[in-house]
């Protein structure tokens, strides 16, 4: 049921991945999708690979686990790939009924497959390994520049770990309504538009006003603790910098320099 | 007509990192008429446990036999057994949602196919049931005390006309007076339509005064199952695990390891009253 939504899908295990700073995380997700679209030969993907391995193996999250979010989006994968198999022009390779199919066809193809593939098994590997609150801790400080330009950083990173704190607490109150109205025969899976529509009122009303307590609630415990904004707050997990970490930011910046030396040698 | 469970274990999030073991083997026979008090320590199971009851959690293993037909059957109509079997929700605020309380009462006859009239017949004898204030019909449920809200969300279920009703922690959230009203309520209604009732509670207290078996929840099993003083008996035992028996059970049992010829197992407030009246009374 609903609770089986994995969302923010954090995969609580204690590796070396977990263990780095969200802001390495994140600049190393940046480098790996650059050097994905910098790959255009077998060698680049020959390297992107062992380097997903690698990180895979010591990420410890079960393999599986990391194709799950591709399944979502195998559809678009697939039309993706035929569009470029079907409508790229050039030397026909072959021809399928009057549709000839290029190389040039095949291999944009591929590419985009590889390309989408990877970038999302990459970027998962970031959200399972990190908590959205260490994700956002580290979003803020790295875009902390931007206060300087009257962004407010701050805000945003606040609204977005509230709003992904929420997330799993309305899911399972979701369920919990749903259940309760389950069990006065309430029918979520009745047919027709008008009638599923219907069916969601007794689901939304409860919903929307447990949503309203909540937040009124957190705004009146924020305030209550004089919570103003993020000018002077200091954190009670800052972000501090480990060994690992620089070795890490070296790893990526061999990467990053190997792939580009890749793309320009091949 | 019975409830049985046979070996039901259940898993939440099974296969995500965060798998919980939530019940532990279950096996567990309910009578019709029955009046039975499920507690247990915070998450010990007793919630997931009642929810299997009606099927709205599908055990992981096992099965479960309503009327001797298995719940988990392909043919099975499950919408129907939740109309039999009635469940109120330890927040009455997850399901109320109309905009006056009749209208949200009906809701539930309606869903069985009833027709207005019949509906609204259902729920004004559901709300006299519950003894819901007459003058508050029409008022929002939003804008109810806890214990109104508490009475329209049993009458909500009651109107069904369930065979059996399930109450998780009717009386989370009652102060004492709101407490003994909603308990002396389900007890009346237990008394006089004979329907099974299972309420699930963490105080010994409530349940020792009105039910007439308890089961006593403990890392997903049940560890004791039997008449209130046959329980309060292991009143050490219950400790161990965090719960603690009645305060006349702690008092009884001093008298008696004093040399009191009292009986220990007196588990009421009245019972004990008669005992201590018995023992010293004619001094
Ligand atoms: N939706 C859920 N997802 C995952 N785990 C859950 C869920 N609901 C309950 N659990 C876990 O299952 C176990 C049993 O929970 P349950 O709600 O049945 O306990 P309970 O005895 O009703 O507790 P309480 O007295 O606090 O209501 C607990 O360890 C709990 O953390
Ligand atoms: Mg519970």
């Amino acid at each position: 049921m609903l609770k089986d939504i994995t969302l923010g899908q954090y995969y609580p295990v204690d590796s070396v991945v977990h263990r780095l700073d969200p802001r390495v995380k994140l600049f190393g997700t940046l480098m790996y999708v650059i050097c994905l679209f910098v790959a255009d030969h077998v060698a680049g993907f020959a390297l992107m690979t062992v380097v997903l391995a690698t990180v895979i193996f010591l990420s410890k999250v079960p393999f599986s686990y990391m194709v799950r979010g591709l399944k979502a989006i195998v559809l678009l994968l697939v039309i993706a790939g035929a569009f470029n198999l079907f409508l790229t022009p050039g030397e026909a390779a072959f021809t399928l009924w009057k549709i000839s199919v290029s190389w040039a066809g095949i291999k944009s193809a591929l590419l985009m497959v590889f390309r989408m593939t990877y970038l999302i098994i990459g970027t998962s590997i970031m959200t399972l390994t990190t908590t959205p609150n260490q994700l956002t801790d580290g979003l803020e400080k790295s875009l902390r520049l931007l206060n300087y330009i009257h962004v407010p950083v701050h805000e945003i990173a606040m609204m977005m770990s509230i709003a992904l704190r929420f997330i799993p607490i309305l899911i399972e109150e979701t369920d919990k309504i749903m259940k309760a109205q389950m069990a006065r025969g309430a029918d979520f899976e009745k047919k027709g538009l008008v009638n599923k529509a219907k069916a969601m009122v007794p689901l939304l009303v409860p919903l929307f006003v447990s949503a309203f307590r909540r937040a009124n609630d957190l705004a009146l415990a924020m305030e209550a603790r004089c919570y103003h904004g993020g000018e002077g707050r200091t954190k009670m997990k800052p972000l501090h910098y480990r060994r690992i970490d620089a070795v890490a930011y070296v790893a990526i910046l061999f990467v990053f320099a190997a792939s580009i030396a890749v793309a320009i040698l091949y | 007509m019975s409830l049985i469970l046979d070996h039901v274990s259940y898993t939440y999030s099974v296969g995500s990192g965060y798998e919980v073991k939530a019940l532990n083997d279950v096996n567990l026979k309910i009578e019709d008429g029955e009046f039975i008090g499920i507690i247990g320590h915070t998450g010990s199971g007793k919630s997931t446990l009642v929810q299997h009851l009606n099927g709205l959690i599908q055990a992981t293993s096992g099965t479960i036999y309503y009327n001797g037909a298995d719940i988990y059957d392909k043919d099975y109509d499950r919408k129907e057994l939740r109309t039999q079997v009635g469940m109120v929700f330890q927040y009455p605020e997850h399901q109320l949602f109309e905009t006056t309380v009749f209208e949200d009462v009906k809701y539930g006859p309606k869903n069985q196919g009833l027709d207005d009239k019949q509906a609204t017949l259902r729920a004004f004898e559901a709300l006299q049931k519950v003894k819901f204030p007459e003058e508050n019909y029409d008022a929002s449920p939003f804008e109810l005390s806890g214990g109104q809200k508490r009475r329209a969300a049993i009458a909500g279920v009651i109107a069904m006309k369930p065979a059996v009703l399930i109450l998780d922690e009717p009386t989370a959230g009652l102060d004492p007076k709101g407490r003994d009203e909603i308990l002396g309520l389900i007890r009346e209604m237990h008394d006089k339509s004979g329907i099974t009732i299972i309420l699930v509670s963490h105080s010994m207290e409530d349940v020792a005064n009105y039910v007439d078996r308890i089961i006593v929840m403990e890392k997903g099993a049940p560890l004791f199952d039997g008449a209130p003083r046959e329980v309060f008996a292991n009143y050490k035992k219950l400790e161990e695990i965090g719960l603690a028996a009645p305060q006349v059970t702690y008092l009884m049992h001093d008298l008696y390891d004093q040399g009191y010829p009292v009986d220990p197992q007196a588990t009421t407030v009245e019972e004990a009253k008669q005992e201590i009246l018995r023992v010293f009374g004619n001094r």
